[in-house]
């Protein structure tokens, strides 16, 4: 039923520009600011303040190479991160396809009625 | 308080018609079969009720009740408190003719939990919808191709 994962961490990926450049991440594996600022609709300052909320909530974190700051995703805290909610959505998924058998049963049982009734 | 902000959407085709398909979602002896072990509850707007799930159960208001396209309710509030955008999960059922068939969507949503001006949150509703669902396929089908 309710999911109840840390605070920081919900926060972190419940906004859409957040989401954007993790989401960005995620298909580059690693990048700089500048090359995900290149991308994204917003200033290359919204795109490092974002970085810096993501990497607060262990979302990704950075390495120095030469004078260059890469950004890259942790791949556990992300997955630790969307399980609650991949797990509220596959019991949907569930729940959706037992409506279905439900129906489908009883409109073809409706339809055998009809048949009996006026062969 | 949970800073629970999410929102799933989720469809299916149903080879039945759309009568056949409201009468599974929304009767209250159909949805112990799908959903809850014991439903009380009038399917009528502002109505309350009650949904068991074993040991466990909660308290239950129903919202929107179109028939046969649209039923919608809250859940998942505190006990003694009316549910209100901020402590509830809204569950809400759409139901359309594909043909013969019927496709049949739903949204879990916890919206609004976190604090922000009103106006800021019907924006942040509109940027959430259809987002969360399709952000979670893409994420899970891209981690698994990696690994």
């Amino acid at each position: 039923m309710r999911t109840e994962p840390d605070d920081e961490l919900w926060v972190a990926i419940a906004d859409p520009s957040r989401r954007r450049v993790l989401d960005l991440l995620v298909q580059r594996g690693e990048a700089t600011a500048s090359t995900l600022a290149d991308q994204v609709p917003f200033t290359r300052q919204a795109v490092s303040k974002h970085l810096v909320v993501l990497e607060e909530a262990g979302l990704i974190d950075r390495r120095k190479q030469g004078r260059e700051v890469l950004f890259r995703v942790d791949a556990d805290r992300l997955d630790q991160a969307t399980r609650p909610m991949a797990d509220v959505a596959r019991e949907w998924d569930r729940r959706l396809a037992t409506i279905k058998r439900l129906a489908e049963a009883a409109h073809a049982e409706a339809q055998r009625a009809t048949r009996t009734r006026r062969p | 308080m949970s800073t629970t902000d999410y929102e799933i959407e989720r469809d299916i085709l149903i080879e039945a018609p759309i009568e056949v398909v409201w009468r599974t979602v929304t009767e209250p002896d159909q949805m112990t079969l799908w959903f809850a072990d014991k439903v009380d509850l009038k399917v009528e707007p502002g109505a309350h009720g009650s949904m068991g799930f074993g040991e466990q159960g909660g308290l239950v208001v129903v919202e929107d009740v179109e028939p046969p396209t649209r039923f919608s309710f809250r859940w998942n509030h505190p006990a003694g408190e009316e549910p209100t955008p901020s402590n509830s999960l809204l569950v809400e059922f759409t139901l359309a003719p594909e043909g013969e068939h019927t496709r049949l969507w739903v949204t879990e949503s916890a919206l609004g939990s976190i604090d922000r001006p009103d106006i800021d949150k019907a924006k942040y509703a509109e940027e959430h919808n259809h987002g969360w669902g399709e952000f979670l396929d893409r994420l899970a089908r891209l981690h698994a191709e990696r690994t």
